[in-house]
């Protein structure tokens, strides 16, 4: 067992399942010689060569849809976002193509691909460096979110992603890549996708969250505990589709539940966790279902203050947990 | 005799008579979705009419055993010269379950089939293209000896994953023959307000690869243009951009009045060149064809159109629950 961070985990991650599968090959702009720019996949280029490590063309909609041709073929491609913001161009590829491509063909056709992309804010990258994508692609039934918080997720989250035989989207939050880290084991392991994970047993508060959230609520819940707040945490690792029976399990356990996402409020990933929760849990709850998310303007600004202003961190959810505790 | 074009090129007799069945009844599948269509019995078809000579000439020249494609929905002519049988794309038009493009869940002209090597495609435009990239990158990974052919209209060129598709097989010189069907409409829109280059092929310089403009009436034309483009992209040599110049004989689609946009003069020029009568005509010419034998030719074509009509019309609907599943592996 190593102690590693989340970004070491990503590339180890990569590491294995190419030395596994032969057909595992990773695709993208700036990954191979350089190893990518937050060097998710340093030395990769070094041990496969520049083959399973291809550098692309500056083409987003070209490495999904390539990724996505080579898929049906049946190789396994791991395509590789610099930057979830930059995503926008592929969206075609991957709502119109890749989430469909079983449905489609009734079963004929399948695009085993994944889709990695840095997201999230918190690191003075503005507006176009920082955002949460993952609820424009909630509603496409076909593709699978995962956005794992811990760097022992992440290995068994993305080897699962790389595995699994229908299109992956593996968010991964930038902030968390050094921030973050972790006892990750050496062996092989997976983890099931679609599958959310108890990150804190607690019996007053209910927090559902994911990615850097996960963190900020755990902090949260320390403070929380020395006024006899006991917190518990659900960290929902896929957010699409969700795991409905371990929302339900949780909400139920304290009645009384936070949801967290650091993307804009309306439309986000924790509207459709709440109306779980209100389809399944009304004579469960104690108080009314509260949300902390950032604020609905177009996305984060680049100047500390204003990015602070945006970004929830342990001090917001801590605030919001006591509320809702002594609703 | 007249001038054995097809000889020249090493195609046999067997062979273009087989390229003349295929487009034949191609057009004839086309014709008789029109007539279904028109009755009320089947909601909607898109055509190849007018594009057969490309399609089949093109499909002839690449290893039918062994290539992939990536056609886009006039392609009748590919997906039949790839193994796609009449029944098939009858089940298709009449959206049955058994229909081997999608069980009945898209549109005809959705093609699909995986033991023929034709990717399942989509309505959204061009996004094929990238996916034929995909393939060939695959096989040349692999040391596989195939190439991938995927289509297009020129409307369809103004994509950005025309150029993003194009760029990438260019810059990693990839086994991939890119053939874009110049029907001279995108819908209404004809050409020149579609396509500021004086044609489509010039754009392959732009990626670094080999261009070809050909008359897309005449199958023997495509043929070769194919032909030397597979065998560039077998030695290494990379991409090829071809452009067959045809002409749409239909409107666009079953829901679309084409007299609100173009004259039918033009059409009606057009159909003096339809391929399917110039290159009947010319097997004729060289002697390849007899009246005779062209009758029987017709004959079989008809009741293969009409066994799979009858058949796909009996056939049974997918259950409702079926909208269910393959979402995901099941």
């Amino acid at each position: 067992m190593a102690v590693m961070s989340y970004i070491q985990a990503v590339t180890t991650a990569l590491r294995e399942e190419m030395q596994r599968d032969e057909k595992v090959f990773i695709l993208g702009e700036d990954v191979g010689k350089k190893g990518g720019v937050f060097k998710a996949t340093d030395g990769l280029y070094e041990e496969f060569g520049g083959d399973r490590v291809l550098d692309t063309p500056l083409s987003e909609s070209a490495i999904a849809g390539v990724g996505i041709g080579a898929a049906m073929y049946g190789m396994r491609p791991v395509a590789e976002m610099q930057f979830a913001d930059f995503i926008m161009p592929a969206v075609n590829q991957i709502i119109s193509e890749a989430a469909k491509i079983r449905y489609r063909s009734n079963n004929d056709w399948n695009a085993p691909i994944t889709i990695r992309a840095p997201y999230g804010g918190g690191v003075h990258g503005a507006l176009y460096h920082s955002q949460s994508v993952e609820a424009v692609f909630a509603n496409q039934p076909g593709l699978k979110i995962v956005m794992p918080s811990t760097p022992f997720d992440v290995k068994g989250l993305l080897k699962a992603a790389i595995r699994d035989n229908d299109p992956v989207l593996f968010f991964e939050h930038k902030r968390a890549y050094r921030l973050i880290k972790g006892e990750v084991p050496d062996e092989d392991y997976v983890l099931p996708i679609g599958k959310a994970d108890v990150k804190r047993e607690g019996d007053d508060i209910t927090v559902i969250t994911y990615g850097l959230g996960v963190h900020f609520a755990l902090q949260a819940a320390e403070k929380l505990a020395e006024d006899g707040i006991d917190t518990h945490i659900l960290d929902l690792r896929t957010v699409y589709p969700l795991d409905q029976e371990a929302i339900i399990e949780a909400a139920k356990k304290t009645g009384k539940v936070l949801l967290v996402t650091e993307d804009n409020k309306e439309g986000s990933i924790i509207g459709e966790v709440a109306a779980i929760i209100a389809e399944n849990c009304l004579f469960d709850l104690d108080a009314p279902v509260m949300r902390l998310a950032g604020p609905d303007v177009p996305a984060m600004p680049y100047s500390p203050p204003m990015e602070k202003f945006f970004m929830i961190n342990p001090d917001k959810v801590e605030k919001a947990c006591r509320d809702l505790a002594e609703f | 005799m007249g001038n054995k074009r097809h000889e020249k090129i090493g195609l046999s007799e067997e062979q273009v008579l087989e390229m003349y069945k295929t487009m034949l009844l191609a057009r004839k599948i086309d014709e008789r979705m029109w007539l279904l269509n028109r009755s009320g019995k089947i909601p909607f078809v898109i055509s190849c009419q007018g594009q057969e000579a490309a399609q089949v000439g093109a499909a002839f020249a690449l290893d039918r055993q062994k290539d992939w494609t990536a056609p886009y929905y006039r392609d009748l002519g590919v997906v039949l010269a790839f193994g796609m049988t009449p029944k098939d794309l009858m089940l298709s038009a009449f959206a049955k379950a058994e229909d081997p493009n999608s069980g009945g869940r898209q549109m005809p002209g959705h093609f699909g089939q995986k033991k023929n090597r034709i990717l399942t495609g989509s309505s959204p435009v061009t996004t094929q293209l990238p996916h034929a990239v995909g393939v060939a990158l695959a096989g040349k990974m692999e040391k596989q000896d195939f190439v991938s052919f995927v289509t297009l209209g020129e409307g369809s060129s103004n994509q950005g994953d025309f150029h993003e598709g194009l760029n990438f097989a260019g810059v990693h010189k990839l086994p991939v023959i890119t053939m874009v069907e110049n029907n001279k409409y995108a819908i209404s829109v004809p050409f020149d307000r579609q396509v500021a280059s004086e044609n489509i092929s010039i754009r392959a310089s732009s990626y670094g690869m080999h261009g070809i403009t050909v008359d897309g009436n005449d199958p023997i034309a495509v043929y070769e243009a194919v032909k030397d483009a597979r065998e560039r992209a077998i030695n290494g040599e990379g991409p090829s951009l071809i452009e067959a110049v045809t002409y749409r004989l239909t409107a666009h689609s079953s829901d679309d009045d084409d007299r609100t946009y173009r004259e039918k003069e033009e059409i009606e020029e057009a159909k003096k060149h339809d391929c399917v009568l110039t290159f009947s005509n010319y097997l004729k010419e060289v002697g390849v064809l007899t009246e005779e034998l062209d009758e029987k030719i017709h004959a079989e074509v008809k009741e293969l159109v009409n066994e799979a009509t009858e058949y796909a019309e009996e056939a049974p609907y997918a259950a409702p629950e079926h909208a269910l599943r393959f979402v995901y592996e099941e």
